[in-house]
């Protein structure tokens, strides 16, 4: 599976050799367990197995909810007290599926910005990075139609605003949305529909996964040093590289333990904080909330959509040249998800060869500045549309697109890389040949 | 670097995604102790007994409490109300007769299994989970903040509407609203529900304004989250054991990795 050399699985029983000729699934398995992983991987390279513990946390969770949740719109929201209320441990379950999908997100984002950095999505890790962009776009789906399905204020007007969002597309629009509503607006067709997708998505993401790991698997995985591991023979790879068991597994582990230790320390004690308190209220379609707000998770994309309004000159000069068929909504349309479609791109757009942000002297600035930007996004999608906060939104939603468009394309050519380590091993010995350190950081 | 900005951002995004996405206009919420805030915070059953008297005297009047079950008030951390003093209770509210004679307009006496009662008055919103829908109102500058630091919440927000009316009244279209520090608006649509000496406590607590505003949004907590105490002990056992897990594997971990660790460091030296 891997095309770096390492010792494959040898059946040793009687039994393992008859079913390795007729099904390799031990094969696979051990393949998979045992791929030769760089030695230098820092802590930020544990994301992956909390990211996949989220998924089964989800499914597992999602699926015992699904026996007692009701998709109507005159139970939903009782359904779901019943769950908080009636059904063993039910409480429990509601809170780590909400609080889940947060930590999902969360550490989606680390996983994502931790490519940007180290250069993860570079030759030849194109296909990893564009499946990876796949699932994340997959889970705000998932999310976002899980999000309705308590059917409280948020749910529905949520909803409603999200869907819009594709009724402004020009002559197609109002019948997409139509379609995608099932109805002239949000109601039970919608709720229903919503609820099979939600079921449906997370099963697709798993799929993803899977072509996820196989893909850098095929690869390897990219490490901070940017450096490949040596393929001329077992010997060198060895001394670049060590199993992934049980060395990458345990550090996983323990990594994912102290993440959950703060995942439940935060769905014991404040479960409520990450999700918005009017969706404690039934969805009422006659009452509109003051404002209508997404989950945290949303909100830069959320404020990149709503900061090109029809006073920007970008905007105007658009609607001037389309003769008025890109209006401002459809082009925060565009903004929102061609801010997710440049970070498609990427690979593409950066033109330097080095891969790590570690040697990469002016890329780390403008990188901590896009990490910056992502927090400042996050928070002026909170914030109502009104100065100041739409002018932060402005020049926040700016730098994103410069960040991808021009800066990424012009370090390439300006930049002058600082020198990099020749191998892993090299870069593994000048870490631990000092200080007595923490274990593989 | 990554490890700086990792630390940033993990500040940064606690504080920034607080549930004050609302950031509602204006509203002053007082900041109230009560004894359920806090990882180790339970309620106050004698509490939650006065806050169901006011209720059952004062707002019931008006709103319901359509998601709480009458025998979850003898449920463990709740009220903890014997089960016969809480079958005769849910005996005084009518509701609606599901009995194979009925005709449809048909009432019976509430039994143990049935829910309180919905709203009398249409206006009047259900107050079942109010104490979690009206968690939000706190800033600064939407950072959630407040409700993270001092536990401000759903409850402190009832017991500041409560104790929020200036005496002014306004009339508009026909509807009478009276001025209120703590509604987002500043005028609230429901008159004063309590002067202070409302009702007459069994434990003899005070009954001041204040004290029956404090107890009933402590019981308003407990109708929104019944299950906070069961809760909480989950929480503890799962971080308590996560604390071993983790404790265990970082010691595995370390031991795995010594020797590969000591390799690099005699090379380090021969280099």
């Amino acid at each position: 599976m891997s095309g770096i050399p390492h010792d494959h699985y040898e059946p040793k029983t009687s039994f393992e050799r008859w079913l390795d000729q007729r099904l390799p699934i031990l094969r696979l398995l051990y393949d998979t367990i045992m791929i030769p992983t760089p030695k230098n991987l820092n802590w930020m390279w544990i994301w992956g197995i909390v990211l996949v513990f989220c998924l089964a946390l989800q499914i597992v969770t999602g699926i015992v909810l699904a026996m007692h949740y009701t998709p109507h719109v005159d139970l939903a929201f009782a359904s779901v007290e019943h769950i908080m209320r009636n059904v063993n441990a039910g409480y429990m379950l509601r809170y780590l599926h909400a609080n889940g999908a947060s930590l999902f997100f969360f550490a989606v984002y680390v996983h994502i910005f931790r490519g940007l950095y180290y250069g993860s999505y570079k030759s030849p890790r194109e296909v990893t990075w564009i499946i990876g962009m796949l699932i994340y776009l997959a889970m705000m789906a998932t999310a976002f139609m899980g999000y309705v399905l308590p059917w409280g204020q948020m749910s529905f007007w949520g909803a409603t605003v999200i869907t819009g969002l594709f009724g402004a597309i020009p002559w197609v629009g109002e019948a997409l949305q139509t379609w995608l509503l099932g109805g002239p607006a949000v109601d039970n067709p919608t709720l229903n529909r919503f609820f099979s997708l939600h079921y449906l998505l997370p099963f697709v993401i798993a799929a993803l996964v899977a072509l996820h790991i196989w893909a850098f698997h095929t690869t390897g995985n990219s490490n901070p040093a940017g450096v490949e591991v040596r393929r001329s023979s077992k010997e060198e790879a060895k001394r670049d590289t060590l199993p992934f068991w049980p060395y990458f597994v345990i550090k996983d582990l323990f990594a994912l333990a102290v993440v959950l230790l703060v995942f439940f320390a935060i769905v014991g004690f404040m479960p409520n904080y990450l999700g918005h308190p009017d969706n404690y209220i039934e969805a009422n379609p006659l009452v509109t909330p003051a404002h209508i707000v997404p989950e945290w998770y949303f909100l830069p994309f959320y404020a990149i959509l709503r900061a090109f309004t029809a006073d920007v000159w970008v905007v105007q000069l658009a609607n001037w040249i389309t003769g008025g068929i890109i209006n401002a909504k459809f082009f925060g349309v565009l903004a929102m998800f061609g801010s997710i479609i440049v970070m498609l791109l990427v690979p593409w757009l950066d033109t330097s060869r080095v891969r790590s942000g570690r040697y990469r002297p002016m890329f780390k600035w403008w990188f901590a500045l896009l990490v910056f930007d992502f927090i400042v996004l996050t928070w002026a999608g909170a914030m109502p549309p009104e100065p100041p906060y739409s002018t932060i939104a402005l020049i926040g939603a700016a730098y994103w697109f410069a960040y991808f468009l021009i800066i990424l394309p012009l370090l390439g050519v300006i930049e002058k890389p600082l020198p990099q380590p020749g191998t892993i091993e090299e870069d593994f010995i000048a870490h631990y040949g000092g200080a007595n350190d923490t274990p593989a950081e | 670097m990554i490890r700086k900005l990792t630390a940033t951002v993990l500040t940064t995004l606690a504080l920034s995604t607080g549930s004050v996405f609302a950031a509602g206009a204006g509203g002053h919420t007082e900041d109230v102790a009560f004894p359920f805030e806090g990882p180790f915070g339970t309620y106050d059953k004698l509490q939650l007994q006065r806050g169901l008297k006011v209720y059952t005297e004062v707002c019931a009047a008006c709103h319901g409490l359509k998601y709480v079950p009458f025998r979850t008030l003898s449920d463990p951390g709740g009220p903890e109300l014997p089960e016969d003093w809480v079958r005769a209770y849910a005996a005084q509210f009518e509701v609606p007769d599901d009995g194979e004679d009925a005709e449809p307009g048909d009432t019976r006496p509430a039994k143990l299994t049935d829910h309180f009662p919905e709203s009398a008055d249409p206006n009047a919103p259900d107050l079942s989970l109010m104490a979690k829908a009206r968690a939000g109102f706190h800033g600064p500058e939407g950072t959630g903040i407040n409700q993270l630091i001092k536990g401000i919440g759903g409850p402190e927000h009832i017991y500041s509407i409560l104790t929020g009316y200036t005496g002014e009244e306004k009339e508009e279209a026909g509807t009478t609203f009276y001025e209120n520090t703590a509604f987002p608006s500043g005028w609230i649509s429901m008159p004063p529900p309590l002067f202070g000496e409302d009702v007459e406590f069994d434990d003899g607590a005070p009954n001041d304004l204040h004290s029956e505003a404090r107890d009933l949004a402590a019981f308003l907590m407990w109708a929104a989250e019944p299950k906070m105490m069961a809760r909480k002990k989950a929480g503890f056992v799962a971080v308590i054991m996560l604390v071993i897990l983790s404790s265990l594997l970082y010691l595995t971990n370390k031991t795995l990795w010594m020797p590969v660790k000591k390799q690099a460091k005699e090379a380090a030296k021969k280099a």
